[in-house]
């Protein structure tokens, strides 16, 4: 019975943390489906209520973006206006696509990181994704003066590079939590996890299987109850902000096209200095969006642990599992974004 | 052995195929536009009825002309001639293409194609950036209902046709009908496509098309 409850408890785990994506990916069709103030037409049911009005805002917000650098020309004031709606739009953007949150909040998960660190984390990516996309149009278009298509074909050569940043950051972790799942199914049940793992050569499966070869060697018997896989506290030390730091990149090598966007409006109108205050206040907004849903992402896996406590071999194998699959989660994204099933935010060369 | 292995293997099948329909519905296209095109369009027609291009004057908002103007050179400041900007009008064109325009027409249910653009110029007037181009069809055609829609599906652009004679029918023969649906008003469409979305499996398919401008014209 008590096998099988395992199982149960498992799928509930997943369960809670995919309800977590599954609502951000709800918020994004709904913010897909949205992009205009407007009335909306009453048979759309899914969108409307607060939701849908909150939502609307952040398209209008980056509209008016731009007539408010054109009014701070003559009236200095207005640059205050255009903070405040540069906060708010960066605050509404980062729940769509492209802003790493799924990244981060993956890796958070996968690694037994604490939610301060994730909030250390989503801050540190989104300065460096503001940073990145003033230095591109301050040396591009204010350096060396280079046409749109120049600027453009940047800002998609950094956008494969951080697709495959993305792709080789979440093999890595596939590889490590791989690696653990693999130990904590063996120390579950030494004899049939060997069988099963030559009978089902899943492809995630795999790497983990050749990986940790050696630990068939060592069966233990079945009143072994402790996990191959690393201990919490072990991942969780020095080294892990060096894997922090490789997140931040991942994450933060992308800009924002939008960002690129005000800059060069705001360098046109001679208020190159207004973009970039822009362009870090949004930054601002994206952090705090980020790190919100990192912390649940933290509080959700921190939830999962504590109901598979107590569960000796089965408690670990739960947690190795979930970790396995944010792991994956992360590499999946890349490749899909790599490959082009899936266009998030993609740049797009006019 | 036990009847433990099974159940967790199924229950990881469960997870990985979870985990990758997530993945993959996560990432619903763009949370908005980020370049607003207004647009005029002409449908070509020969003298004999047949359908034989269409012509778009599509003009950007300011930001993104802002974007697109960035390092030209001009002999005058913020001034720009036709000349000028005759080599940014031939990387729109060429550029273009990949997204097929975002023109597309179909003849009684039929799919038709266009070449490359053809008489394409940029013109800069009261500080609007207005791209002119004309999309001669592959093979003219004949049609006793043709349905032009002009949009992009990953919606990075936001079409709108101009409020002010949107459509001109140039040259086509008499009794021919010509309707237009902005999205904002077609909610029959929003709503068959989000059912046919999902059941597609994946928003991202063709969710541009819920801002799709419909242009109809009907011919005896």
């Amino acid at each position: 019975m008590r096998q099988v409850s395992t199982a149960r408890v498992l799928t509930a785990c997943v369960a809670l943390i995919t309800i977590l994506i599954a609502v951000d990916s709800a918020i994004h069709v709904v913010m897909a489906q949205t992009p205009f103030g407007g009335p909306r037409p009453a048979a759309e049911p899914q969108v409307g209520g607060l939701v849908g009005w909150l939502l609307a805002r952040q398209s209008e917000f980056y509209r008016e973006i731009s007539a408010t650098i054109r009014a701070a020309k003559s009236d200095g004031s207005a640059v205050w206006t255009l903070l405040a709606i540069s906060f708010a739009y960066g605050i509404f953007h980062a729940a769509g696509p492209g802003h790493g949150k799924a990244v981060i909040s993956s890796y958070l998960v996968a690694n037994q990181e604490t939610a301060w660190r994730g909030i250390v984390l989503s801050f540190a990516s989104a300065l460096m994704q503001a940073l990145v996309a003033v230095a591109i149009v301050a040396v591009g278009a204010w350096l060396l003066n280079v046409t749109a298509k120049t600027m453009c074909g940047a800002e998609k050569a950094i956008e494969i590079a951080s697709y495959a940043l993305i792709a080789a950051f979440g093999a890595r972790l596939v590889w490590t939590k791989g690696g653990s799942f693999i130990s904590a199914l063996q120390t579950e049940r030494p004899q049939s996890a060997v069988t099963a793992a030559h009978h089902h050569h899943d492809h995630d499966h795999h790497h983990g299987h050749d990986h940790h070869h050696h630990d068939h060697e060592h069966v233990h018997d079945e009143h072994c109850g402790h996990s191959h896989g690393p201990m919490p506290d072990e991942l969780a030390g020095p080294g892990g902000w060096r894997r922090g730091l490789a997140a931040i990149l991942t994450v933060g090598i992308r800009p924002c096209s939008g960002a690129i966007l005000v800059l060069v409006f705001a360098l046109a109108q001679g208020l190159f200095w207004a973009g970039i205050a822009a362009t870090l206040v949004m930054g601002l907004g994206t952090a705090i969006t980020v790190a919100t849903i990192a912390v649940v992402a933290v509080f959700a896996k921190g939830v999962a642990r504590h109901l598979s406590e107590g569960r000796d071999g089965g408690g670990a194998l739960i947690m190795r599992g979930i970790e396995f699959g944010a792991a994956g989660l992360v590499l999946l994204f890349g490749a899909g974004l790599l490959f082009g099933y899936i266009a998030a935010e993609r740049v797009t060369c006019l | 052995m036990s009847r433990k292995r099974p159940d967790v293997i199924l229950t990881l099948r469960r997870l990985a195929f979870l985990v990758l329909l997530l993945a993959l519905g996560a990432t619903a296209a763009e949370a908005h536009p980020h370049v607003w095109i207004t647009s005029v369009s002409e449908l070509v027609y020969a003298p004999d009825g047949t359908l034989t291009g269409v012509r778009h004057a599509w003009t950007f908002d300011e930001m993104f002309a802002a974007y697109a103007l960035q390092g030209i050179e001009t002999k005058k400041k913020g001034v720009y001639t036709r000349e000028e900007l005759a080599l940014l009008a031939q990387t729109n064109a060429e550029s273009l293409k990949e997204f097929a325009y975002f023109t597309f027409a179909k003849a009684d249910g039929k799919k038709q194609r266009f070449e490359d653009p053809i008489d394409y110029f940029l013109d800069y007037t009261n500080g609007q950036l207005t791209l002119h181009f004309t999309l001669p069809a592959k093979t003219p055609f004949k049609a006793k209902q043709l349905v032009l829609e002009v949009f992009d599906r990953s919606f990075f652009i936001d079409f709108k046709m101009a409020d002010k004679d949107p459509v001109r029918l140039v040259g086509a023969p008499e009794g021919c009908k010509m309707q237009l649906q902005r999205p904002n008003d077609g909610s029959a469409n929003a709503q068959a496509l989000g059912e046919q979305t999902f059941a597609d499996g994946g928003v991202n398919a063709n969710f541009g098309m819920m801002f799709a401008n419909k242009i109809t014209v009907d011919c005896p």
